[in-house]
């Protein structure tokens, strides 16, 4: 991990890599948005308003696996001071909070026909919009930090403190059984969802997950750019 | 409202979401590196 710590190695890699991860994430989701609205049948029970399943779930996982990904770059930052690990964290941000706002709007959107409500109070909800305000507090304490020029520790204990989160939004349709379904996926013990209706899930999780990658990398290059520009500046000024 | 009305909405939320997270991101790395390599040929 501490082979990428220099930047111009680590650009090496991002440079291509952030062209053929959007090329690829878009093509799966194109061919994955395609099956869940043309080739899958409607659900016997909620009708044609399951194919928000193919966006809704991706959402979720990605809100999630964001801020998953934020504490492990805190962890990095904290214990081995990794140089990359606050730039990542505050890349990871943007991406993680429009997935877990995507996530809620078409929950919301779902839940009207389906539930009669556009919004609950239950718990899946009300911590999903948790995690929703953390990704709004983590932006704007990791950016207040850069700007006064300091290594991003407050906001990379934030994020360690806000992974508290992610085990009460997963057991959240356990421990308080309202309105939200429990688990239909699980990596051990597979689906209760047909598998005719399944199919195009996986193709659009990883073309999303792609793309959230992307477009990590994309912020990640602006920063690191920024942080050159800002240096070269200061030597101009120096000089 | 239909069911389709409900679906059709989901999407396009999703779909402006992303077009607009992209477009931010993609954006947002242009002006950085244009302005970096811009101080760097000035120099």
């Amino acid at each position: 991990m501490h082979g990428y710590a220099n930047p111009a190695r680590f650009l090496k890699i991002a440079r291509p890599a952030t062209g053929w991860l959007l090329g690829i994430g878009l093509v799966l989701l194109l061919a994955g948005v395609i099956g869940g609205l043309v080739f899958t049948p409607p659900d016997y029970l909620q009708g044609e308003t399951v194919r928000i399943l193919y966006i809704h779930v991706p959402s979720a996982w990605l809100g999630m696996a964001g801020w998953a990904s934020i504490a492990a770059a805190s962890i990095s930052q904290i214990v081995w001071r990794h140089p990359l690990a606050a730039v990542a964290g505050r890349a990871l941000a943007p991406a993680g909070a429009t997935f877990a706002a995507l996530c809620l709007a078409t929950g919301s959107i779902w839940g009207r026909p389906t539930w009669g409500t556009w919004w609950e109070w239950d718990g899946r909800l009300t911590s999903m919009l948790i995690l929703f305000f953390l990704y709004l507090g983590y932006i704007a304490l990791a950016s207040a930090e850069r700007e006064r020029g300091g290594e991003g520790r407050m906001a990379a204990i934030f994020g360690l403190v806000g992974a508290i989160n992610l085990p009460i939004i997963h057991y959240s349709v356990l421990w308080w059984r309202t309105l939200h379904q429990g688990q239909s996926i699980s990596v051990a013990g597979g689906s209760t969802i047909a598998p005719e209706i399944l199919w195009p899930l996986p193709l659009t999780m990883l073309g999303f997950t792609a793309v959230f990658a992307a477009v990590s990398l994309m912020l990640m290059r602006a920063d690191l750019a920024r942080t050159k520009l800002e240096a070269r500046l200061r030597r101009s000024a120096a000089e | 409202m239909n069911q389709w009305s409900f679906v059709i909405a989901a999407y396009a939320v999703v779909g402006l979401g992303v077009a607009g997270l992209l477009a931010f991101a993609f954006v947002t790395m242009r002006r950085a590196e244009r302005a970096a390599d811009a101080v760097r040929r000035r120099r």
